[in-house]
């Protein structure tokens, strides 16, 4: 297919590199340089998509990050992307794209039904139309209208892209490339300051090139051009291209979006596809120039109706014709500059002015061209379905209110231009409370709220001469208070051409007895009817008439509907603009794909992974790991074809018959010194510690202040002014911060220093009734026999030429011990265990066995200490010392704490013996009852009972302590499952704890 | 992201940092008897006040110091900060 609408010369695309690609199953061609939208409107393309209420046939508005309409779903090296806009995706060689929103396809499209029905689709229709019957809503409605609704389809494959993530500081952060961009990076950079310049589109330059002017005897675009290669060369300066600034957040702190790879068909080895920038800046300038306001009239949204600043991109830019008989509908001179464009290139374009007789040198320079002209002319409404093909205009009276006889004239796209709307969205999301403009009829930013800066056509400066001085000087005396160099830039002589006032004048009034819909919001079909609807209906706020209606909420965030929507607001209300005031402007300024959001912090790298030192030898034994916390741990061995339940029951099993071990190291310890180390322990643990022997453990408790508990563990007194505090896997960052917060702040009279060394030490616990003779096989030297080594004691030794702790501490209820060794040994000393206890047929035990052996003992762990229960509540309130304070103490005297029937621990056997009870299940008393029956606990940790052979869970049941014995029953609506069971004490195994201490 | 200057460390990023509260409120002494309002008032009662605030932050990720940050609760100015001993004119 030829590109009919392509130009034979100009624009700033690669003639000579040709590139294929598909839309919508189709063929066609455009160049290196072209976007999407430029290359298929070079083919004649007009047609793109539906819109997302009407399904009326939507074409291309724009030519960059404002488009409402040419929204696509890109397909791209096996990957799909929906919500792209063809005015900024680049053309490249195989790149395939589809339409959205339309079924079975563009041309042909069902929901289109949606225009005829839109009598039954106004403004709130969601709230009016689907309120009845009530039912019909789950079932009917919201269904319907979740498949109808929606602009592509997000891939649910795992995205095989990497974005990165980039922290940088800078003294000036300049956003966007345009004239006011430029100048200031160059002054500024001029001065020695670090300059970060942003460009979102490819090219730098902005306005520079399409406009027609001259700076220093060289045209817009060589200017531009030069300075970025000046730019390029100075080693202060990052220029970056395809670099959308987004978001201005707290204390100068920007977000910059990098499209590093979307042009290309395929990322490149070792690079990204896209790279967050977070740019914490000294200064920032706003550059972000200005969007041309549309003018609202009938059927504004049929494909081939454009913003006139967009033809003459597509012009100059990529050589493309929007149309060959275009008419051009203004209320300012801007409109003049596209029309001598397409004059220049040999098409005869038609001007509406719908100023009665404006004077200015650009009208002349457009009458001098012989371009017909029509003043006080207005376009009532487009006509065409899939592509305007006429259009009916009319002359209107000097008060804009009565419209002249219609005619109909030929033409093949309407180029509208409403005057200018400056881009503050960063401005206003730096908390910068803006103003109303007069003379522009458009809000400017105000006085600055941080370190910003707005510049040129974003700060409602519209003539090149004043932007550039503006921003030459903005930059050197930005940059001259951070680098106290003074270097002056010679003023370049500017040459451009003068405008005239634009016209007040927005809305096209309807002719008597047509109604056209009259479109304000181009993506989500918000028309004049809607809003004038919506206040109606009593909306009054501009914030509740946007929600309503929903003018603005379209992914383009209203770029070209914001003040065209105020403006009618305002002529309703018979209010000025700024009474009627803006909507708030949130980042992100564009859509940002969630990809560069969460950066590189996907699947295993969303938290760092730590590994045991003995990680790789339970790799070789089949260890089959789960994450606890941040750690990597071993949840059981895996012999032959044995399941998780058979292969932790086999490890428990023999834990109670032999000795088994289990890596520990993941514990978290806190290594406690100074002189009142003692003190402290005894005012964060619940009972008494001033009196613990050197060479004694104790097991402690820990409350918040609340006096919820906190963490339990145990503390060794290693030498007089030195303990070693162990804490919970989860809670081990959590403890250290605690301690850490009373020691600087509460109690800072103790002399004490606390620092984690969870990571210096490897830690085994051998367990079972063999593991003092294995003990005594690692430690032959020394005496381990229950007089030299008894319960909660502590010895250093020697591991064949390794310094060890031995601590004799039990988890699992069997007489135990933990060894540990500094890190680097701790494959040394597991491996020497598992060698020296083949005789006593150790096996390693994991995760799940150690929950097992600990559940059918009673001892409590995270899944009980789950920050709602007291030490009354787990059975801990015996260490709770009533004598002396701590922290947390006070609030155990609250009503709820001290009551009666309050919650306790117990132990749950189902009656049959063999239905395992799923953790979480709640405890009732009559399964029958009807909903909401009342729950009395809940379960909170269930194993197989290696001991008694048969289901065992524990739970927190009210008034447990009068429960023991009783018969109620274990309900999970989510398993479907009623289990009667038996309450009995948590204590399952060996409750008197002799096995300990034998 | 705020930016906060570590009496220690200097200017660091907010990610760096962990929240710890209201740096006003002072714990009851050990062992003092006080009525169920005032432990009441120390455990749960915290004003959510608009504009300059004293409250705690800790240099987690760096010198684990716990330091005082004078900031307005809604433009999230930071007058000045200060190191947990330091007195507070």
């Amino acid at each position: 297919m030829t590109q009919a609408f392509r130009l034979e010369n100009g624009g700033l695309i690669n003639r000579d590199k040709k590139l294929s690609f598909k839309f919508n199953g189709k063929t066609y061609y455009g160049f290196e340089g072209d976007t999407l939208a430029s290359a298929l409107i070079a083919n004649g393309v007009h047609l793109v998509g539906r819109s997302f209420k009407y399904h009326r046939p939507r074409g291309f508005f724009g030519a960059g990050v404002d488009e409402p309409y040419a929204i696509v779903q890109l397909y791209r090296n096996n990957e799909t992307e929906p919500n792209i806009k063809a005015t900024e995706q680049e053309l490249f060689d195989g790149l395939e794209a589809k339409s959205v929103n339309c079924w079975p396809s563009v041309n042909f499209d069902i929901g289109a039904i949606n225009n005829f029905l839109k009598i039954f689709l106004p403004a709130g229709f969601y709230y009016k139309t689907f309120m009845w019957p009530k039912s019909f809503w789950y079932r009917v409605y919201e269904p319907f209208i979740r498949k109808a609704a929606g602009l592509g389809v997000a891939s649910t494959k795992h995205d095989k892209e990497r974005y990165e993530h980039k922290y940088e500081y800078c003294d000036l952060l300049i956003a966007g490339s345009g004239p006011s961009g430029l100048a200031s990076a160059y002054s500024a950079a001029k001065n020695g300051a670090r300059v970060i310049l942003a460009e979102d589109k490819p090219r730098f330059g902005g306005s520079l090139l399409t406009s027609d002017v001259n700076i220093g005897n060289q045209s817009g675009e060589d200017w531009a051009n030069s300075i970025i290669a000046e730019l390029k060369e100075m080693p202060n300066v990052v220029v970056k291209n395809r670099s959308q600034v987004f978001g201005y957040y707290d204390h100068n702190m920007l977000v910059m979006s990098e499209k590093v790879s979307d042009h290309l068909p395929k990322t490149k080895k070792y690079h990204p596809k896209q790279r967050l920038w977070y740019i914490r800046a000294k200064e920032v300038l706003i550059s972000s120039g200005s969007i041309e306001r549309p003018l609202v009239f009938g059927n504004n949204d049929t494909p081939g109706v454009m913003l006139s600043s967009a033809a003459k991109e597509y012009l100059k830019v990529y050589g493309v014709l929007v149309g060959k008989n275009p008419l051009v509908f203004t209320n300012n001179d801007s409109g003049y500059e596209t029309a001598i464009e397409f004059k220049k290139n040999g098409i005869n374009p038609i001007i509406l002015d719908s100023r009665v007789n404006p004077q200015s040198e650009i009208i002349n320079e457009a009458i001098n061209l012989g371009i017909k002209i029509k003043f006080s002319y207005v376009v009532v409404a487009a006509q065409g379905y899939k592509k305007v093909n006429s259009a009916d205009i009319a002359k209107i009276s000097d008060d804009k209110k009565q419209l002249g006889t219609v005619e109909n004239i030929k033409c093949d796209c309407i180029c509208v231009s409403g005057f200018w709307t400056p881009t503050i969205h960063l401005a206003s999301q730096s908390g910068n409370k803006t103003k109303f403009k007069e003379e522009i009829d458009a809000f400017v930013p105000g006085k600055s709220k941080q370190n910003e800066t707005t510049l040129g056509a974003a700060n409602g400066i519209f003539t090149l001469e004043e932007t550039l001085k503006d921003s030459f000087t903005a930059g050197q005396d930005l940059s001259k208070k951070i680098t106290n160099n003074d270097n002056k830039i010679s003023f370049p002589n500017v040459v451009e051409k003068k405008s005239s006032q634009h016209d007040k004048f927005w809305c096209v009034p309807l002719p008597e007895g047509k109604n056209y819909k009259r479109f304000l919001d181009f993506q989500n079909d918000v028309s004049v009817s809607d809003i004038e609807i919506a206040l109606k209906e009593g909306y009054r706020s501009i914030e509740h008439v946007k929600r309503y209606t929903t003018l603005g909420m379209a992914t383009d965030q209203g770029k070209t509907s914001n003040l065209n929507g105020l403006q009618l607001v305002s002529d309703i209300e018979n209010k000025v603009v700024p009474a009627v005031g803006h909507t708030t402007f949130r980042p992100p300024y564009t859509p940002i794909s969630i990809g560069a959001i969460v950066g590189r912090e996907v699947g295993k790298h969303s938290k760092p992974t730590r590994k045991s030192p003995m990680h790789s030898w339970h790799e070789k034994n089949n260890a089959v790991f789960v994450d606890a916390g941040v750690w990597l741990r071993p949840r059981y061995y895996k012999q032959g074809n044995e399941t998780l339940f058979e292969a932790s029951k086999r490890e428990a099993k023999n834990v109670r018959t032999n000795v088994g071990v289990c890596d520990v190291t993941t514990l978290g310890k806190i290594d406690i010194k100074g002189p009142d180390s003692a003190e402290l322990l005894n005012r964060v643990y619940t009972s008494a510690w001033l009196k613990l022997p050197v060479g004694k453990a104790r097991y402690g408790v820990m409350l918040r202040e609340d006096g919820i508990v906190m963490d339990d563990g145990t503390t060794t007194r290693i030498s007089e002014n030195h303990y070693h505090m162990t804490t919970t896997t989860a809670q081990a960052a959590n403890v250290l911060s605690h301690l850490e917060y009373y020691l600087q702040l509460v109690w800072p009279e103790l002399n004490v220093n606390v620092v984690s060394t969870t990571e210096q030490w490897a830690g085994a616990a051998i367990a079972g009734p063999k593991s003092r003779k294995l003990l005594q096989k690692l430690f032959p030297n020394n005496d381990v026999s229950n007089e030299g080594l008894p319960f909660m004691g502590y010895m250093e030794s020697d591991l064949f030429g390794v310094k060890a702790r031995i601590f004799r501490i039990s988890f699992s209820g069997e007489l135990a011990y933990e060894v540990n060794v500094e890190s680097d040994n701790g494959n040394f000393m597991w491996e020497k265990i598992i060698e020296l206890g083949q005789e006593f047929q150790v096996q390693p035990y994991g995760t799940e066995a150690l929950s097992t052996l600990r559940i059918e003992m009673g001892h409590v762990a995270g899944s009980e200490l789950d920050g709602r229960t007291i030490p009354y509540d787990t059975s801990l309130d015996g260490l709770v010392s009533k004598k002396k304070d701590f922290i947390g103490k006070r609030s155990l005297n609250r009503e709820a704490f001290t009551s009666e029937n309050r919650q306790k621990i117990v132990g749950v056997v189902p009656l049959d013996k063999k239905t395992s009870i799923p953790e979480g299940s709640h405890l009732v008393k009559d399964a029958k009852a009807p909903l909401p029956n009342k729950k009395l606990g809940h379960i909170s940790a269930s194993c197989w009972s290696v001991e008694h052979d048969n289901p065992f869970s524990l739970a927190i049941l009210k008034d447990g302590k009068n429960m023991i014995g009783k018969k109620l029953f274990v309900m999970s609506p989510l398993k479907n499952k009623v289990i009667p069971v038996e309450i009995v004490s948590s204590h399952y195994v060996d409750p008197k704890g002799e096995r300990v201490r034998s | 992201m705020l930016h906060i200057k570590c009496p220690y460390c200097g200017m660091r990023s907010q990610n760096e940092f962990s929240y710890g509260g209201d740096a006003s409120v002072k714990r009851p002494e050990l062992n003092k008897e006080i009525s169920d309002q005032e432990w009441d008032s120390f455990v749960y009662n915290r004003k959510s006040l608009r504009g300059k605030h004293l409250e705690l932050w800790q240099h987690l990720s760096g010198c684990r110091q716990w330091i005082k940050v004078e900031r307005d609760t809604a433009t999230h100015e930071i007058f000045n900060t200060y190191k947990a001993d330091e007195e507070i004119s």
